[in-house]
């Protein structure tokens, strides 16, 4: 049996959602776990197959949850290592050939002038730059000259020296289909409602505005869009920022400080990180995830207070994200919630990807469990993804919000946000919670959970390890080798497929992957194109790793507590 | 030297045979006591008496943390901003009134440039507004790369990388270099994304006083001593020195020839930032290198914002692509950010076709700020602070009242009165908690090329007959 669960902490709270393990002897890595809570099943057929919005009395979870992690297998494990270590060897020997000026170094030098300074760089820094990244550098920042809509255009480019320099051929690859960008509702469009409404606004404001919100860019725009974002979220107050990353870095550090306790998650992103390290707050890292681990860092951080002085920690603040953007999971909120509760710490929530692409009106991973947005005590959020334009916000009390106004490193430093993105963040806002009069905001998300159970279900039948939670829109896909990500990336492009494709150190070493991005804005036409092209490439790269492919659910040799939606 | 190994190779286990076997348990022995040294503990835990669950229970039932956010009082209410409704552009309408705008950097008056609103416009027809991804991840358009070799053509630099966001090129360009343990040097007057740079590098940091070469010059030959007690160290410690081209909070620009003196007498990059002077000083606004005549390549890294003259938003920086091409994988804020959307780039493009076509604008713009300069001095009760060719410069108070609050009362009702009378202006706002120096108050002007010379008069009358009513009053309140 190769399926591991994890527990659950305050698992008798939950629902009757029982645990069950058995070790297949691997040793239970980070995700080299089967993560299953299957508390719930579908078997409908797209594209009858309408997402319900179950609510469940009891417990904590409100819904099904529903996240699988495959183990990674044995013998994958030992290839992809086998790959890197081979890949590592030829880097040294191609650096010794280097260094012997047998091989042309295509490097960047420092100046003639600046030898004798301490060097930029250490050399092993950049080794695996050098020598790994290099091989297969053409799978990222491939440029486009489009909207990053539901297709895109390509720019093609050619190297010469093995990827050092790139150069246009000025061709144009048409029609890509887009599995890449964070475009979950679809709204990166260049006409419609929201594009002529930030077109006018472009022409009366301009773009910039050249000053900051303290001094003189408070623009009446912003507080009519910080109003809007409170009564979408369903909060007392919010404030919007320039831009997502520094809403995070730039934040955090005005809300804790010396004396405080951070408990972050190990995945979170490097602006939650970054934010976390700025505020010279003491920082713990919980297993992704994971409500036991997370439970006893709150616990012997109260019993046993700061470390060596013993004082009571000022205040503990929890940084989680709604959906994690490497891993497709969804945050446990309901039992992050009640311990947040039990242990009196303060919940910063960070929705960069889950706003707009999850419950029932788009308000997230909140709503999509049913809870009241008052139990999140900062509720972030970006404005680059499901709302197709840039910025993030971030919502709560009006004390919190108030207390930002004067103490945020943004409002007072960095120049507020240009107009017609704000424009299009309040069209588009609008759209969604159905203000413009239309339905077009909801059939949107309705569309986005549809494409999503649909992918996802999809890829599984196919023999692909996914990671995540079933309805999340993000949906990694695993490679593990080093060298099927180069692979994956281009062939997948030759059939006119965008994807995205990670390795370390974005990814733990052995978990390469690519990671599809679902959109509104995908038919089910494309949807089965992308398939087909995955499928192909699948057995190309021989990526059907899943050994699950045949157990069906019900056959599973344990007990399931199961939902049944009426039909 | 590979057969000399495997003849020792095979003494040894040829010894290995001839050994007595008392030889061989007491070397096994050996073997296993220092294996049992390897991983026992070196010293016993201090007795710890556990608690117990219950005692657990009880410290977290007792445990009451501090609020999120400290309790306002109801006597300091927050303070409110000013409100612009329509655009920051040379006619403002702050707080319903209409007035003329010296709050805004919009220096070349870019801002509401027709020829930039339509190139951002096209922009928008064909992309959209957002990017929906970082640079890696279909994030870069064709835009971002013509304004990244715009920006490097029009710098003389072999690269340019941009930003999303200005307050993030700085504040993410310095880590990206400097880690823990090199040495920053920095100029006390250093703005607030430099400081929160040097904070995220985790750098060792020595700040040097204002524009103050010598003290500059005391800190490297510190350094220098200690290099050589430690050459070691010293041998892999990178050192910086960040400096401002035009500091936004004392309105002074650095001495950069003496810099680059310094820079190969003791072997220290300089990383300058120029939001302020790029677009701005220099006959081509190429910024402070051009204003000095300093050969671009003798500085290491130039960082700027695009929201200053080019009037649009995000920042970039530039240099060789030795330094540059890093930041690439290493600059956070570039790599882990969405891309600036691609009609803001645009915007910026065709700021850069207007600031290369016309290069009059920079004369007229440093014309102006001389003009108003002369024209502020000798007001009673207030200092002007500042080069007289920067179009940001501040007006301090001569005399403190010796409370900083009731400073900031007192240069609000400046503000106020000049702000009834068509003039807008701000103060310069800081965290004050939160800077390492704490500039003093001031009124911060701002001086674009769209305000007349009537309208810069009617400025520097209004403060000073402001300054008289304001100020005296106080006086004489005493």
């Amino acid at each position: 049996m190769l399926i591991r669960m994890t527990e659950s902490s305050v698992k008798k709270l939950s629902n009757g959602d029982r645990c069950y393990r058995a070790s297949n002897g691997v040793k239970p890595g980070k995700n080299g776990c089967v993560k299953n809570h299957y508390l719930y099943q579908k078997q409908h057929c797209y594209p009858e197959e309408k997402i319900y919005h179950v609510a469940h009395n009891g417990g904590l979870y409100k819904r099904p949850f529903n996240e699988v992690f495959e183990e990674t297998p044995m013998l994958v494990a030992v290839l992809t290592y086998m790959g890197y270590g081979i890949l590592t060897l030829f880097g040294y020997l191609r650096d010794f050939l280097r260094d012997w000026k047998i091989e042309k170094c295509q490097n960047a030098t420092e100046r003639e002038e600046q030898k004798d300074f301490v060097p930029l760089y250490q050399d092993f820094e950049n080794f695996y730059t050098r020598n790994l990244y290099m091989r297969i550098r053409d799978s990222w920042n491939r440029p486009i000259c489009s909207v990053p809509g539901a297709k895109f255009d390509v720019m093609d480019r050619v190297s010469y020296d093995y990827n050092w320099t790139f150069k246009y051929t000025g061709k144009v690859v048409k029609d890509v289909i887009n599995m890449g960008s964070y475009n979950y509702l679809g709204f990166a469009e260049n006409h419609g409602l929201c594009a002529d409404a930030a077109a006018d606004v472009t022409m009366k404001y301009g773009v910039g505005v050249s000053s900051t919100r303290r001094e003189m860019g408070n623009l009446a725009k912003h507080e009519e869009l910080e109003k809007l974002v409170a009564r979408f979220l369903g909060v007392e107050a919010a404030m919007a920022f320039g831009m997502g990353f520094a809403t995070n870095s730039m934040n955090i550090p005005a809300l804790v400080g010396k004396g405080c306790l951070i408990l972050s998650d190990e995945l979170n992103h490097a602006s939650l990180v970054l934010g976390a390290r700025l505020s010279g707050a003491t920082i713990r890292v919980f297993k992704h995830n994971n409500m036991q681990s997370l439970e006893k860092l709150l616990r012997d951080a109260i019993v046993h207070g700061q470390p060596r002085t013993h004082r009571p920690w000022k205040k503990i603040l929890i940084l989680v994200e709604g959906i994690y953007s490497m891993e497709g999971s969804i945050i446990r909120l309901p039992e992050v919630i009640a311990l947040k509760k039990k242990y009196k710490a303060f919940l910063y929530l960070d929705e960069a990807h889950s706003i707009g692409a999850l419950g029932p009106s788009g308000k997230g991973v909140v709503e999509y469990f049913g809870l009241d947005p008052k139990d999140v005590d900062i509720m972030m959020g970006t404005f680059t993804k499901s709302f197709g334009a840039a910025g993030g916000y971030i919502g709560g009390k009006k004390e919190l919000i108030d207390y930002l106004f004067t103490h945020s490193h943004s409002a007072v430093y960095a120049t507020s946000m240009s107009p017609p993105v704000v424009e299009q963040i309040i069209t588009s806002m609008k759209c969604i919670m159905g203000e413009d009069g239309t339905t077009f905001g909801r059939d949107r998300i309705q569309q986005l959970a549809e494409n999503t159970r649909y992918f996802r279900r999809k890829l599984q039948e196919m023999g692909f390890i996914i990671y995540g939670n079933i309805d999340s829109p993000v949906v990694p896909l695993m490679l593990y080798m080093p060298a099927k990500i180069g692979a994956f990336g281009r062939e997948m492009l030759k059939r006119n497929i965008g994807v995205v494709v990670v390795g370390f150190p974005a990814t733990p070493i052995i978990e390469s992957r690519a990671r599809f991005c679902l959109s509104a804005a995908h038919t089910k036409e494309m949807l089965d194109t992308a398939l087909r092209m995955i499928s192909e490439v699948g057995d190309l790269l021989q990526l059907k790793y899943s050994r699950h492919l045949l157990v069906p659910l019900l056959d599973r040799p344990f007990e399931t507590t199961y939902e049944e939606n009426e039909e | 030297m590979a057969s000399g190994q495997q003849w020792v190779l095979v003494e040894m286990v040829q010894a290995f045979y001839e050994a007595p076997a008392y030889h061989l348990i007491l070397e096994g022995f050996l073997i296993l006591w220092i294996v049992r040294l390897l991983f026992s503990k070196t010293y016993k835990l201090q007795e710890r008496s556990d608690l117990t669950e219950k005692e657990k229970e009880e410290l977290i039932e007792d445990w009451q943390p501090e609020p999120l956010v400290p309790l306002v009082s109801k006597d300091h209410p927050p303070p409110k901003y000013d409100v612009v409704s329509g655009p920051t552009s040379h006619k403002i309408i702050v707080n319903g009134k209409e007035c003329i705008n010296f709050a805004s950097f919009n220096f070349l008056g870019l801002l509401d440039n027709e020829r930039v609103k339509n190139q951002a416009l096209t922009s928008l027809k064909k992309y959209g507004v957002g990017t929906c991804g970082p640079r890696g991840f279909y994030g870069t358009f064709d835009v971002h790369l013509e304004l990244e070799e715009r920006l490097a053509k029009f710098m003389r630099t072999e690269e340019a990388i941009i930003y999303s966001y200005g307050f993030a090129t700085i504040a993410s360009a310095i880590p990206a270099y400097s880690k823990r343990g090199d040495i920053v040097f920095v100029d006390e007057a250093a703005c607030f994304s430099i400081q929160k740079g040097l904070q995220a590098s985790r750098s060792n940091i020595k700040y040097f006083k204002h524009n103050d070469m010598d003290d500059l010059e005391r800190l490297l030959k510190e350094l220098e001593t200690e290099d050589q007690e430690n050459p070691r160290k010293a041998r892999v410690t990178r050192r910086f020195i960040v400096v401002e081209g035009l500091y936004i909070n004392t309105g002074d620009i650095c001495p950069l020839p003496e810099l680059v003196q310094l820079k190969y007498k003791y072997k220290v990059r300089i990383l300058l930032e120029e939001s302020l002077s790029f677009g701005v000083l220099g006959e081509h606004g190429r910024g402070v290198t051009e204003h000095f005549g300093v050969n671009i390549d003798d500085i290491d890294l130039i960082s700027a914002n695009m929201e200053n003259s080019l009037a649009s938003i995000g920042g970039f920086c530039c240099g060789r692509s030795f330094v540059i091409d890093h930041q690439r994988l290493s600059g956070q804020g570039y790599c882990f950010s969405a891309s600036l959307p691609p009609m803001l780039a645009a915007a910026a493009i065709e700021a850069l076709n207007i600031m290369e076509e016309d290069i009059d604008i920079f004369r007229l713009l440093r014309d102006k700020c001389k003009h108003i300069h002369s024209a502020l001095q000798g007001i009673s009760g207030l200092e002007v602070v500042g080069e007289s060719i920067s179009p940001a410069f501040h007006l301090q108070l001569e005399k403190s009242t010796g409370s900083r609050e009731l400073d900031v009362k007192l240069l609000r009702g400046i503000i106020d009165y000049c702000m009834n009378r068509q003039i807008a202006l701000t103060q310069a706002h800081y965290l004050d908690k939160e800077e390492r120096f704490l500039p003093p108050p001031s009124i911060r002007v701002v001086v674009t090329i769209e305000q007349t010379e009537e309208e810069l008069e009617k400025a520097a009358s209004l403060i000073k007959e402001a300054a008289q009513h304001i100020l005296q009053h106080t006086v004489l309140g005493h």
